[in-house]
């Protein structure tokens, strides 16, 4: 089996640029290669073991190919495939199931699919990243996930007194896409040129990066003829796949602001709850039902279903007192920071009115 | 302009950049910048590549231009259209101008100039006083006020620089921007790639624009629980510290007084803080990575002052260090209600009076628009 192959990365990507992808001073043991199956490592220890996709096609692999597409399937619904953080019981298990749960996307070949996969594991390795980070915050193992966060994002990361350290060039390149504002330079520790963190904000920084290294990987393979037993699962993805993509509709009319607030949450990035109000008052009052809208919020990193329905309820009027809630005025999104104005935005003051031709 | 004052300040800036090319900064990466130049009078000619130093002596002195700009950024293609040119970087400027200082002198030295009658009046005006035109131009003539409180926050900036964001006072150049402030440039490979958004909340950084309550301990609820910052401590703490206790010995009292007066007294007291110890500089200036500038060590047209660096910045003089033009006495009829002092030298004031003064007052003059 090939191994994923890194050479490849999107050249549109600023951050990826500067970053040099050779991850072979690392030498993870085989537990890091199950936390951190993207790694180009772990492809090459499977080869080593002697693993090949003729082989994996064998009925008895059956079960690791349903692993593999639960790992998609979890992912697809904007949640975190859960290995369990101790134990990672079968560790050449939770490496295969990844390999070939990409091998299944690929051959698939739907975007949102992939998106949504890489997404979910960068949100998956995120935890072991932090959890690497913070029990070794002494320093004794602290080598491999730096080095990850290092190699992968070009971000040098060093520790001091139980703190992370990094550039503040590096920490505003990531920071500015964050819309809460802590995450302001000026509500930071800054001093001779560094900004300090915790682990879990570390990590935090980097999990949009996380997520496009993963997805660019799974872009740049070439995948060769799989085997049948797999092809069963190919199907029933592009069947998944159609279940959700009907299901927002992102229209190109939309004003700038709510064009905004989609692409936040479809980044996986925390939309502030200003933010979200807009998005649900909007769209409801385009006509959309809170079942179109529901699955929106899906990948925010606070998503729960229950919550999000109750809450859409809510501002539409169903529940509650039945007071409909009225789209924020482009004012109050200005204030809110939520504003992206086009020329297309002049004289209307409400995003309800965008993209209607005015009369007189 | 008219054209017989054209001719004069066309030939002394000319006669400027034959005998002070030397003055001229040549940038680093000098062909991966932008160029662009103004000719009196004329419109802004830009998307200029220059291949070395002789080439923009040779521009210089061909098209004497009033005002030359480069850009901060470098591009792959600096004559290409802005949307090809391959953006791969740019210094980090920062812009004070005394304008943005809310300095009381600054109605003292502003002249009000109609449009229409053409006559000027001290102060600003809400309408011409001898023929009620609303149209005017206000004009802020040299006044040394304004430098050096303008000073005064180049040395905030420069500290801040360097204590927080490691940018050593080796790597920054301090400017005379020509006009009423600096122009601070920063080398330094760590900021060169950040783009318009990150130069933006760097900006609020140096301001102190944005900052919470709870960065600086104060909790919304349950505050009695709060830790403020200590004195001494680096950053905004520490400068938030001296800020609200003065002296080490005051802080058990105001401690209990912040504390018992809560949260939007505590805010208060942070806007407070930004306003003395922010540092002002235009966010505009430094978040455009795009922009051309005034180039170091060219004219400035507006003001008949050089852009020049300020290796000592204390004993800065612009009036008599970047007052550069030719000596040599020429007539003039000037019109203006201040008096201005050029290296050491008063002038006026003058009401639509004849005079014979040297080459650079009159292209001081000349150039304001009060002749
Ligand atoms: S002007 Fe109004 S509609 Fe346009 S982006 Fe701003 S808030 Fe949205
Ligand atoms: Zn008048
Ligand atoms: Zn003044």
């Amino acid at each position: 089996m090939r191994p994923i192959s890194s050479e490849i990365i999107p050249k549109h990507n600023q951050i990826f640029k500067s970053c040099k992808i050779k991850i072979d001073v690392l030498q993870p043991g085989i537990m890091d290669l199950a936390k951190y199956p993207f790694l180009a490592e772990a492809g090459e220890y499977l080869r080593d073991k002697g693993f090949n996709l003729e082989q994996l096609g064998h009925p008895d692999w059956e079960p690791l190919v349903e692993k593999a597409y639960g790992r998609i399937v979890v992912a697809s619904s904007g949640q975190v495939y859960g290995s369990d953080m101790e134990r990672l019981e079968n560790p050449d298990m939770e490496i295969l199931s990844f390999i070939v749960a990409v091998i299944l996307l690929k051959a698939a070949g739907i975007h949102t699919l992939t998106r949504r996969f890489s997404l979910a594991e960068a949100r998956r390795a995120e935890r072991y990243l932090q959890q690497d980070l913070w029990s070794n915050k002494d320093k004794k193992n602290l080598e491999l996930p730096l080095k990850i966060i290092q190699e992968l994002f070009a971000v040098q990361v060093a520790v001091e007194n139980e703190e992370f350290v990094i550039k503040v060039g590096d920490y505003l390149q990531r920071a500015v896409h964050f819309h809460e504002k802590e995450w302001k330079l000026v509500n930071r520790r800054v001093t001779r040129g560094l900004v300090y963190l915790t682990a879990h904000e570390t990590v935090r920084l980097i999990r949009t990066e996380l997520g496009q290294y993963i997805n660019a990987k799974i872009q740049s393979i070439t995948l060769p003829s799989i085997p049948d037993t797999f092809k069963a699962r190919v199907q029933d993805l592009v069947q998944l796949a159609t279940k959700f993509s009907d299901a927002v509709v992102v229209s190109s009319d939309y004003p700038p602001c709510v064009k905004h607030a989609i692409e936040v949450l479809e980044k996986g990035e925390n939309l502030p709850h200003s933010g979200r109000f807009l998005l649900a008052t909007y769209l409801l009052a385009r006509g959309q039902t809170t079942d179109q809208i529901a699955p929106l919020f899906k990948n925010a990193p606070d998503y729960n279903e229950r919550v999000t329905r109750y809450q859409l309820e809510h501002i539409s009027g169903a529940s509650g007192k039945g007071t409909k809630y009225q789209c924020p005025s482009c004012d109050k999104l200005r204030s809110e920071n939520l504003c992206f104005a086009i020329p297309d935005c002049d004289g209307i003051i409400n995003p309800i009115q965008f993209g209607k031709k005015r009369k007189n | 302009m008219l054209e017989k004052d054209v001719i004069l300040v066309e030939n002394a800036i000319k006669e400027y950049y034959f005998n002070h090319f030397d003055l001229v900064n040549i940038p680093p990466k000098l062909t991966q910048r932008e160029f662009g130049y103004q000719k009196i009078n004329g419109g802004m000619i830009r998307h200029i590549a220059i291949r070395d130093s002789k080439d923009l002596h040779l521009l210089m002195m061909k098209e004497t231009p009033s005002d030359v700009y480069c850009s901060n950024a470098y591009y792959s293609f600096p004559s290409m259209p802005m949307s090809e040119k391959d953006w791969k970087g740019a210094d980090l400027i920062f812009d004070i101008d005394a304008k943005d200082l809310a300095l009381s002198c600054r109605n003292d030295h502003s002249v009000f100039k109609c449009s229409s009658c053409h006559g000027t009046t001290l102060g600003k005006q809400s309408a011409c006083p001898q023929c009620g035109s609303t149209k005017f131009e206000i004009v802020s003539v040299a006044c040394k006020n304004c430098i050096g409180e303008s000073k005064k926050e180049v040395k905030k900036l420069l500290k801040m620089l360097d204590q927080d964001l490691d940018i050593k006072n080796e790597e920054t150049e301090v400017y005379f921007s020509g006009n009423e402030g600096f122009h601070i440039k920063a080398i330094n490979n760590n900021y060169e790639m950040l783009g318009s958004q990150e130069r933006s909340d760097l900006v609020d950084y140096l301001m102190f624009n944005g900052a919470m309550p709870e960065t600086f301990g104060m909790k919304k609820q349950y505050n009695s629980k709060s830790t403020l910052p200590e004195m001494g401590e680096a950053g905004w703490k520490g400068r938030v510290a001296t800020s609200l206790f003065g002296s080490k010995s005051k802080v058990p009292k105001v401690t209990r007084q912040i504390i018992s007066d809560g949260y939007l007294a505590f805010q208060a007291k942070l806007d407070e803080v930004r306003q003395t110890m922010g540092v002002k500089v235009d966010p505009k200036v430094t978040m455009d990575i795009h922009r051309i500038f005034r180039l170091e060590g060219s004219m400035n047209s507006k003001s008949g002052l050089s852009k020049i660096q300020c290796k000592n910045l204390d004993d800065f003089d612009p009036f008599l260090d970047a007052c550069l033009l030719g000596e040599e006495q020429v007539d003039i009829v000037a019109n203006c209600p201040v008096v201005i002092k050029l290296k050491n030298k008063k002038y006026g004031p003058y009401a639509n009076e004849r005079d014979s003064v040297p080459k650079y007052a009159a292209c001081v003059y000349d150039m304001q628009g009060i002749s």
